[in-house]
């Protein structure tokens, strides 16, 4: 039996320790955070308001519930399993942001240092979560839709059109000039003669996002095609593969890490058309709520959307980047998202 | 390092093939230039014979085995397998490479699979992939990924790899030339090994005399570019070899004297 690779042994050990997660006891740093935020509720309770202010209470609340689980987990220790050395991981983070919530809320509710209508404090914006949740969840519900429905085209078209030029000489002698000249091109330029050709302003903001999705897809799978080592071909040659092995089993499996960065600047870029779609296309969505709530000065509305969007794309960046670990697990020193 | 099961002998009983190459030419175009490699190569190979290509870097031995593969097809002249010429690859003539260039993405039982993937065979021939990884000795290493192995065991998934396909013919080009010594050494007596086990016909292409003398019967000895074949050597030592007999090192400095190198021996 040939002695195991050093390599080996070290899956084994799982994941590189996060901070704090070989401590045992209590967690100090916890108590401290969870002290910060007693601090922020009584804050946020005890300093009058300049300008009175609803849902003052609730944000008391919900800080004075953040520091007990913060408690919790200092006094439970490893427990409770992989939440809990997570949470200890950003630790510092927590305090950092007790100390940015205080310090928001007195230049804003307690002292008024920053202009009412244009800067919101906390609990203003979370007025617009507990008042307005329906037509914000809504909102999301849309623009997730429609997001969803562009970028599935413009991913598929883009893939499909990667993989052919990559593979055949003459689809790439048609469709490289068309591609230098039409890719770079902002999808959002098409604006206009989308909402004109397409018979729904939904079915032209569709097409938008494909392109724009579509044209960093090509590009890498394309070159990721072309940069697969030859070697590959020759061994699955000397084997007996026949071309569409050679295209589904070699070339597309080792240009995969290449489609996934097409699909993650894809991805980004459809974000930036979508919100544009939305403005001045779709009345629905994300970016119409922005635009709505700038229609009637609503700043706190415009905030707090803007904070679902943050979350929104960074959530559909998360699963992109679980579904790119889970398919290239093969691969080590994965980028971390 | 290896004890190999000895009794996987017959799951690659298959026999080996016999090689005609009559007088072939073969040149590349670099830049409009024409660069003749290959010059009038003219021998044949018994079946089950293991042979080796023997000369210095870049000479065009490694062509040879493409030509012999089916990779490429030569300018000139006739390379016969069996009595019929070689046309594309197929899977009774397998090469292994320098580097074992596995697939990343597969397992190593993946990667073992391979060929009889391609052929779709690979459903009814499951033992076939269990019982070429344990004869390369690397059991239990199924699931493992090409990152996690060491040269050594990756060049002996490569082996594995070639030899479920119950190859007639084996090409080995430099399999051992990135081997650390002691992990070569010990590959090297396992290929005689397989060979013998498998009853396969093999050509050995490296610059490595010693390698050659030990490993096979006969050391065809390559010029410089473009290649003409410029001594034949009989090895006649049975097999196992002793690397310090005496005729080895008389071999070799006859080797190394056709490579022009007698004055370093």
């Amino acid at each position: 039996m040939a002695s195991i690779d050093p390599a080996l042994s070290d899956r084994t050990d799982g994941e590189p320790t996060l901070a704090g997660r070989e401590r045992v006891g209590i967690w100090v740093l916890g108590l401290v955070a969870a002290a910060t935020w007693i601090g922020v509720a009584a804050l946020i309770e005890l300093w009058p308001e300049i300008i009175p202010q609803p849902y003052g209470r609730e944000l008391a609340i919900i800080s004075l519930v953040f520091a007990l689980a913060l408690v919790v987990v200092a006094a439970a220790g490893r427990l409770l399993g992989a939440a809990a050395s997570t949470t200890r991981y950003y630790g510092p983070w927590f305090v950092a942001a007790a100390f940015v919530v205080a310090g928001w809320e007195i230049v804003t509710a307690k002292t008024g240092l920053l202009p009412v209508p244009f800067f919101s404090s906390p609990q203003s914006i979370l007025e617009v979560f507990f008042d307005d949740w329906s037509r914000l969840g809504m909102s999301v519900g849309y623009s997730v839709l429609l997001l969803a429905k562009g970028y599935f085209f413009g991913a598929l078209a883009g893939f499909a059109t990667g993989v052919t030029i990559g593979w055949s000489r003459t689809a790439s002698y048609w469709v490289h000039p068309l591609l230098r000249l039409i890719g770079p091109l902002p999808a959002t330029a098409w604006l206009p003669l989308a909402f004109f050709i397409f018979p729904t302003s939904g079915s032209a903001s569709v097409f938008l996002i494909a392109l724009a999705t579509a044209f960093p897809v090509t590009i890498l799978t394309w070159s990721g095609i072309a940069s697969v080592n030859r070697d590959y071909y020759d061994i699955a040659r000397t084997l007996g593969a026949k071309p569409s092995f050679l295209i589904l089993k070699v070339a597309i499996p080792a240009a995969l890490p290449h489609v996934f960065v097409g699909l993650f600047m894809g991805l980004g870029t459809s974000f930036a058309v979508l919100v544009v779609a939305e403005m001045l296309g779709v009345k629905a969505g994300l970016g119409w709520y922005l635009q709505w709530a700038q229609g009637w000065a609503a700043y706190n509305n415009m905030y707090a959307a803007l904070l679902v969007m943050a979350l929104m794309c960074s959530g559909l960046i998360t699963i992109l980047f679980r579904v790119r670990d889970w398919t290239l697990s093969w691969q080590k020193g994965l980028v971390r998202w | 390092m290896v004890a190999l099961a000895t009794n996987q002998a017959a799951v690659f009983a298959a026999a080996g093939q016999k090689i005609d190459i009559e007088n072939v030419f073969h040149q590349f175009e670099l830049e409009g230039e024409p660069l003749p490699v290959l010059d009038g190569i003219d021998f044949s190979v018994e079946p089950g014979s293991f042979i080796a290509l023997l000369g210095p870097s870049g000479c065009g031995k490694s062509t040879l085995l493409r030509l012999l593969a089916g990779l490429d097809h030569p300018t000139k002249g006739d390379l016969k397998v069996d009595g019929e010429n070689v046309g594309d690859p197929d899977p009774s003539r397998i090469m292994v490479f320098q580097d074992p260039t596995l697939f990343p993405w597969r397992t190593v039982w993946d990667n073992v699979a391979l060929g009889l993937e391609a052929r779709g065979i690979v459903k009814k021939s499951r033992q076939r992939v269990d019982d070429a990884i344990q004869l390369v000795g690397l059991g239990g290493f199924d699931k493992a990924y090409p990152h996690q192995l060491s040269g050594g065991m990756a060049q002996r998934v490569a082996l594995a790899r070639a030899l479920v396909n119950e190859p007639r013919l084996l090409l080995l080009d430099e399999p051992l030339g990135k081997l650390d010594s002691l992990t070569r050494l010990t590959m090297q007596t396992e290929l005689v090994g397989l060979w013998q086990r498998a009853g396969l016909t093999a050509v050995l292409v490296t610059h490595d005399v010693e390698e050659a003398l030990f490993l096979t019967q006969r050391v065809l000895v390559f010029g410089p570019r473009p290649a003409r074949i410029v001594a034949d050597i009989e090895v006649d030592l049975p097999y196992p070899r002793h690397r310090g007999d005496p005729r080895l090192a008389e071999l070799r400095r006859e080797a190394l004297g056709h490579l022009g190198l007698a004055a370093t021996w």
